[in-house]
């Protein structure tokens, strides 16, 4: 048996399905960054607190009216959305005129709000979300055992990815969102409701944070922390990606999480910077990210 | 004569507390308030201090007390701030709870420094009674060698002799990986691999596969609070004990169940030095812990923090005086009795020793009500239950 660098191609091959997995998740929150980004221009740093929510959602439709994994999944990110929606009309229209910096302190602080209260009530250790039953077992790939709930997960967020790329890069109403980016005036002359455009576009970006943290709730913790730290990465993601570039975000989304997974087998101990090891040398040789255009 | 007694007795009280009127003594507990570890600690060490405190009716007997507290955020640069800024200016005389070892080694040296004391309740490594013992630190409630004595000699002698570590990547994740390692090698175990994990960590799918790929016969878990409960539902998610290996989780809480579900949870073998529903006393304390608690049952660290703050305040009654080294010689020679950890005393490596417990998870169906999920395997006695004093390499023990 031929051995790569020390490591059996067995573990090799399930680490890096492994490290595909994870990168869904930073595929589809940072995906909901650039598009918010790429249309508003505001770093939304609430992003985590809003994946968070999504996991919470699930749970608190699972214990308080008893509906079930397959039905959060699609009511939870809509209802996401719409608190991102009310988020947006409140507050973060008002920032429009203003640098990035003020959008990403207001971002922020919101963030801190909403999982301060989550801990005040739900505690830090999290909450028992059980599996459904077609997500429970899973399959032998000879190379490794592949749970029901991680190949879903893959699944259903190449789906998601692939479905909002097509939306914006393909289709007429995609054409407007461009187009609003580029010049709103303009597009706002030819009768096209601009700000709505916006609001609409920042609910969904928010709302695929909440699909995120559906998919999250029965592989880990519940709890109010588990966005924050990942969303330091997921930033560092889009950074790299380029900011605001749709497909950069998923391809830099799925690679990284691809290299996070083999640093896991080679130097486990860095794995928790080698992102940011990454954004640093991509910054220095792209500012603008793999997939930007230099401004 | 029992009314003769009683009048002795109140009129040496009264006496007593003549002397030590106006006593002020300020204890802050400092712990992870927001963070993994804020369930285990947090706010609830703090009511665990305040209940002490109203227990043993300090002000009745001349001591003013007063708590204060903050949050280390798991992190040895802040923890040392906050203390070096407590007994600076703040004149803090005591700092108990610390959670993580690494803040607890940290706050342990700036104790000795600035003479005070430090009623260690939280960290885990057995660092504090060993090669970093110091005269002004009390280790209270368990640590890494008791955990592996308890959970690792149970998984051995169940013919878990092969072993693969999951392991948190800073002082406790070391710590308890090493004097459990001992423990399994002295049974005649042997070690398979380890790999160190960020702390803290979210995802450990890979570091399980790799557990999973060793063929160990146990994959132990040298981590603690939000790490071993996400560590434990993907165990179950990628069939770690389907597969046919154990799993110890080495440092498990109370709440850390909770949070996993007994579904996730059940048959876990686990240390601990204090369960809620072990007898009348545990089970009063832990009522009325729990109304306070926002519904939460008493964690063996939180618990740990209220009988050290009311041994400590025995010590300081008896003394009349709030001196450090004073205090501290009174508390290692008196004798521990409290409510939750039963008789005890504190060693001259400031190890205090109780019976430690080895509890099994129940399973969903042997659960009667909330929190009722730990049934007790064995009981380890005192002197069994810690590292003996020879052997820890503490400078304090000649």
């Amino acid at each position: 048996m031929f051995e790569l660098l020390g490591i059996p191609p067995q573990v090799l091959f399930g680490q890096l399905l492994l490290g595909l997995i994870n990168g869904s998740f930073y595929a589809v929150l940072s995906l909901g960054l650039a598009v918010i980004f790429g249309l508003l221009n505001i770093i939304n740093f609430t992003h985590g607190a809003q994946y968070m929510l999504g996991a919470f959602g699930a749970w608190m439709l699972l214990n308080y009216l008893g509906v079930g994994y397959w039905w959060a999944v699609f009511i939870v990110p809509p209802i996401v959305g719409v608190t991102g929606i009310v988020l947006e009309r409140v507050l973060i229209r008002r920032l429009y005129h203003l640098d990035h910096l003020y959008g990403l302190l207001l971002t922020f602080g919101l963030a801190l709000i909403i999982v301060g209260f989550f801990r005040q009530f739900f505690g830090v250790s999290g909450l028992p979300y059980p599996p459904p039953p077609l997500l429970n077992g899973g399959y032998n790939l000879g190379f490794m055992y592949l749970p029901n709930s991680r190949a879903w997960v893959i699944v259903a967020s190449l789906i998601v990815c692939l479905a909002t790329w097509f939306i914006i890069e393909k289709t007429r109403l995609g054409a407007y969102l461009r187009a609003a980016t580029e010049n709103p005036t303009m597009v706002g002359a030819f009768g096209i409701n601009v700000p709505l455009l916006v609001t609409l576009t920042y609910g969904f970006g928010v709302a695929l944070a909440g699909f995120a943290g559906v998919l999250a709730a029965p592989i880990y913790a519940v709890n109010p922390n588990m966005g924050a730290d990942l969303i330091i990465v997921v930033f560092a993601v889009v950074v790299i990606g380029g900011m605001g570039s749709i497909l950069g975000s998923i391809l830099t989304g799925f690679g990284l999480g691809l290299i996070e997974g083999l640093t896991r087998v080679f130097y486990p101990e860095g794995s928790a910077v080698v992102i940011f090891v990454i954004m640093a040398l991509v910054l220095l040789v792209k500012p603008a990210g793999l997939f930007g255009r230099s401004v | 004569m029992k009314k003769m007694g009683f009048v002795l007795a109140s009129t040496a009280s009264l006496l007593m507390a003549g002397a030590a009127y106006a006593t002020d003594v300020k204890i802050g507990v400092l712990n992870d308030r927001s963070g993994i570890y804020a369930d285990i600690a947090g706010e609830g060490s703090v009511i665990a201090a305040q209940m002490a405190v109203e227990d043993f009716k300090a002000t009745d007997k001349g001591i003013n007390v007063s708590i204060v507290s903050a949050d280390h955020q798991n992190k040895p640069d802040v923890g040392s701030n906050i203390a070096r800024q407590w007994y600076d200016t703040e004149n803090v005389d005591v700092i108990a709870d610390v959670p993580t070892s690494s803040v607890a080694l940290a706050v342990n040296e700036i104790t000795k420094e600035k003479n005070k004391i430090f009623l260690a309740s939280g960290p885990a490594s057995s660092d504090l009674t060993g090669k970093a013992c110091s005269p002004n630190t009390v280790h209270w409630t368990y640590d890494t060698w008791a955990l592996a004595n308890g959970t690792g000699s149970a998984m051995v002698a169940q013919g878990g002799d092969s072993w693969f570590f999951v392991t948190a990547d800073y002082a406790f994740g070391h710590a308890l990986e090493r004097d459990t390692t001992a423990v399994v090698e002295a049974s005649g175990g042997k070690v398979l691999g380890a790999v160190r994990h960020p702390f803290p960590g979210q995802d450990f799918s890979s570091f399980l596969l790799q557990a999973q790929g060793s063929g160990a016969k146990v994959v132990g878990l040298a981590n603690a609070g939000g790490d071993t409960i996400n560590a434990v539902k993907q165990a179950s998610e990628f069939g770690i004990t389907q597969g046919g290996q154990a799993l110890a989780a080495l440092l498990m809480f109370i709440n850390d169940v909770h949070a996993l579900g007994l579904e996730v949870a059940q048959g876990l073998v686990l240390t601990s030095a204090f369960y809620w529903d072990k007898n009348d006393q545990t089970r009063e304390f832990s009522a009325r812990f729990q109304e306070r608690n926002a519904g939460q049952k008493p964690s063996m660290i939180e618990a740990g923090v209220y009988a050290s703050v009311l041994h400590y305040l025995k010590a300081v009654e008896a003394v009349g005086d709030k001196d450090a080294a004073k205090v501290m010689a009174k508390m290692k020679e008196m004798p521990t009795e409290d409510p939750l950890f039963g008789k005890g005393t504190i060693r001259a490596d400031g190890r205090k020793l109780h019976d430690m417990y080895l509890f099994r998870v129940k399973k969903p169906d042997q659960s009667k009500a909330p929190w009722d999920y730990f049934e007790t395997v064995a009981t380890i006695p005192a002197d069994k239950a810690f590292r003996p004093l020879a052997e820890g390499g503490c400078s304090l023990v000649k």
